[in-house]
């Protein structure tokens, strides 16, 4: 029940917003994150925006994982 | 999709896999989450990790820990004239005592399942002639959703919808756990998603009182991957901390937005968990300006009718306290099965009864 899928935030009218993914678009409500702007990802559960997505950690945990996987044995 | 396939990555998977074999030592390691649960069936994480590291289920699917006391008694409501029973779909085939939203919708009953909780609002300012019920099941992640609901149908000074509220927070509920000392774990893997509302600092009494390892974790095979390895890290180290593996979503605080919707809805109260019993300060009620879309409230006269649940062999308690293994249960696979379940963990899509049926038999 704790399910969160990153969506992508295509408009904004207020705390009213339409979040995207895979071409399925969705009503989405933004009351707890005033910051977040066209094309941004965040996380949505149940129709809230719950966490945006931070691309730069996001970039850097893929980084993580790619240098281990490269780590020669 | 973006942030879903990248943490799924086959390559990358095989690289963490062999650190993990690295630093393998005897661990027992709770995935708190039913969503982790699932996930970690799914993709058959198990069978990756390196022997003496052992994952086991936790508390962390609402729809198990949800008691059956609250359930039947919700449940009642669907005999009541002119009532909509409004819920998450989650819950349609979890076994009452002597029903199910199920049978009840086959029946007659006015049963209708929600993508958010603004619907039930919706429903019940589109149909004043009934009243709604919404079945509040859920953790921090869900619960501003909820708030959201009961705020706008006061805005909207409705008098015809109201919260049953069954809510439950994951700090005290992990507290309690440990302090039972039943399960003897080294590490937890922490729900991410409730995290994004509370913060990861509301664990930090974990390591401290009970010297346990976290990792707040997301729900990508990737993402458990490496709080796997976090916690064999802590291990190794000797030095129990919250790391966070999730820092794309998680922060440190609580988000504020949330905190305060929260605060004005709801306030800190016991609540009753399935296999659990009561836990002080584990669930939240709503707060006097509130009150009258307090469902447990308002339907107070009808709810003392419901006599309390009579014993089950259903051995669902000891599963989310982490004692027992589905497998063990003598019910699992016989009596119980995903088209006759007997108990919660083997309807829910995160319950571990479920996950075992479908991915590990
Ligand atoms: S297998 Fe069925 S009866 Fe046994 S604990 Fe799981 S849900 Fe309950």
């Amino acid at each position: 029940m704790c399910l969160a899928i990153p969506m992508k935030i295509i408009q904004i009218d207020g705390v009213q917003a339409v979040a995207e993914v895979d071409g399925v678009s969705r009503q989405v409500r933004l009351d707890l994150l005033p910051g977040v702007g066209l094309g941004d990802y965040v996380l949505i559960h149940a129709g809230l925006a719950i966490a945006k997505v931070d691309a730069v950690y996001a970039e850097e945990t893929l980084s993580l994982l790619r240098s281990l996987a490269d780590e020669v044995y | 999709m973006k942030y879903i396939d990248e943490f799924r990555n086959k390559d990358l998977v095989q690289g963490i896999i062999r650190r993990l074999g690295d630093l393998a030592a005897p661990a027992l390691i709770m995935e708190v989450c039913g969503t982790h649960t699932m996930a970690a069936a799914r993709f058959g994480l198990k069978s990756l990790l390196p022997a003496p590291v052992q994952l086991v289920s936790g508390p962390g699917c609402p729809v198990c820990v949800t008691d059956q006391y609250d359930l039947d008694k919700f449940l009642a409501l669907g005999e009541q004239p002119h009532t909509v029973l409004a819920s998450f779909g989650d819950m349609l085939r979890v076994p009452g005592s002597h029903t199910s939203l199920e049978k009840q919708r086959a029946q007659g009953a006015d049963v209708r399942f929600v993508y958010a909780p603004l619907d039930a609002v919706d429903w019940a300012r589109r149909e004043p002639d009934k009243q709604v019920v919404f079945f509040g099941v859920g953790f921090e992640t869900t619960m501003p959703t909820t708030a959201l609901a009961v705020k706008t149908a006061a805005a909207a000074v409705l008098d015809n919808f109201t919260l049953f509220c069954v809510h439950k927070t994951m700090p005290g509920a992990l507290g309690a756990l440990l302090a039972g000392g039943e399960v003897k774990v080294s590490g937890l893997l922490l729900p991410g998603h409730v995290t994004t509302i509370i913060g990861s600092q509301a664990y930090e009494f974990i390591p401290r009182e009970f010297g346990v390892s976290c990792a707040v974790t997301g729900f990508e095979p990737l993402d458990m991957l490496l709080g796997v390895e976090a916690i064999l890290r802590q291990l190794r180290g000797g030095r129990p901390r919250v790391d966070n593996v999730y820092r794309r979503a998680v922060q440190v605080q609580a988000n504020p937005r949330a905190r305060a919707l929260l605060d004005e809805v709801f306030q800190p109260s016991d609540a009753l968990w399935r296999g659990l019993g009561v836990i002080p300060g584990s669930g939240v009620k709503i707060r006097g300006d509130y009150a009258k879309f307090d469902a447990q409230a308002r339907f107070a006269p009808i709810l003392a009718q419901v006599p309390p649940p009579p014993p089950s062999a259903c051995r669902c308690g000891e599963v989310l306290r982490g004692v027992l293994h589905p497998q063990d249960c003598p019910l699992f696979d016989k009596a119980c099965n995903p088209s006759q379940p007997l108990g919660p963990c083997m309807v829910s899509s995160e319950g571990a009864c479920a996950a075992a049926y479908r991915y590990e038999r």
